[in-house]
């Protein structure tokens, strides 16, 4: 089964249509992922859907790399990496 | 021509006049149409109208556009028996007219409700579908009335200016999904809503509109099947008037 981290990045690569090892956690969404401001929008609301979480607007925010991303699906999970 | 084959549009107020038309041109491009009105009984006799024509190529669907939760509801359902949706037209409207003086605070939050709100509601609804598929055809109806204001007409005039705003903002949202969102802003056209208007209001409006003629049902349609058509590609953030000249 896969983990919540590859689970996140196969959510990533989905809907930013970019390649697996340009994911990488320090990678930003705007500046290295040519991520639009819709894109991450969606994002957040694929995470949201993947994970039945919902991500309230100031903390989906503060989401800005991959590595955010990740670690906040696991705090919110309550599971280590 | 079945330039709109496998393509699904949804259509509100769709049960009689400019609603009944769109859907009616959409279908007979090849479309299949999703047809709202608020009552089960009118959606339902023209869904059946329609699929005299192709069978299975439309259903009805009651809905109160006003709604938010029922709109999730019922378009989450569309896109689930249909299994996409390409083309959104939001027609339903409704007019609750009175000089200010004599407006009374539920017919501004009634017209409001219906024409401006339910146009957000629709759109909110199959909006994430569209951005999936990066594509999609909005089409509202405004008005004439929402650009020139007219004496009697606040409320609706208020929405269907509203509607315009609304549409260019979405139109710059989700232009880079490749979804276009344009207005049609129908002049004088003969219909239920207009039945209503007393014999020398008619004339003296006739006198207004350079070609002459009121409008008919089908000249909006032509118009809204022309901006879901593959040749409205670029357009996108437009309003048209379709009103024999009545605005310009």
């Amino acid at each position: 089964m896969a983990t919540n981290s590859e689970r996140v990045i196969k959510i990533i690569v989905d809907q930013l249509n970019v390649r697996e090892e340009d994911v990488k956690p320090e990678a930003k969404f705007i500046e290295d992922l040519a991520a639009d401001s819709l894109d991450t929008v969606e994002l957040v609301m694929a995470l949201e859907e993947e994970f039945g979480m919902e991500i309230p607007d100031e903390e989906a925010e503060m989401l800005t790399t991959v590595g955010d991303a990740i670690k906040y699906v696991e705090g919110k999970l309550g599971t280590g990496a | 021509m079945n330039e709109l084959q496998g393509q699904v549009a949804i259509v509100t107020g769709a049960s009689r006049g400019i609603g009944k038309a769109v859907a009616e041109q959409l279908a007979a491009k090849g479309a299949s149409i999703a047809v709202i009105s608020t009552t089960s009984t009118g959606s339902e006799s023209v869904a059946a109208e329609l699929c005299q024509l192709r069978p299975g190529c439309a259903r009805p669907y009651a809905l109160n556009v006003a709604d938010y939760q029922a709109v999730e509801d019922c378009c989450k359902q569309i896109v689930s028996d249909f299994g996409r949706v390409d083309i959104l037209v939001n027609n339903a409207g409704i007019t609750r007219d009175n000089l200010l003086l004599r407006m009374r605070e539920e017919d501004w939050d009634q017209v409001l409700a219906v024409n401006l709100k339910g146009v957000y509601n629709c759109v909110k609804a199959v909006v994430r579908p569209m951005m999936k598929a990066h594509y999609g055809r909005i089409v509202n109806i405004s008005s004439v009335i929402g650009i020139t204001g007219n004496a009697g007409q606040a409320n609706y005039a208020a929405a269907k200016a509203g509607i315009i705003g609304f549409s260019k903002s979405m139109a710059k949202e989700l232009a880079s999904r490749s979804i276009t969102v344009n207005v049609i802003a129908p002049g004088f056209i003969d219909t239920a809503m207009t039945a209503e208007l007393p014999p020398e209001q008619r004339e003296a409006l006739l006198k207004q509109i350079p070609l002459g003629r009121t409008g008919k049902a089908e000249d909006i349609a032509a118009a809204v099947t022309f901006f879901a058509s593959k040749g409205a590609d670029y357009i996108t953030g437009q309003v048209l008037c379709v009103d024999g000249g009545l605005v310009m």
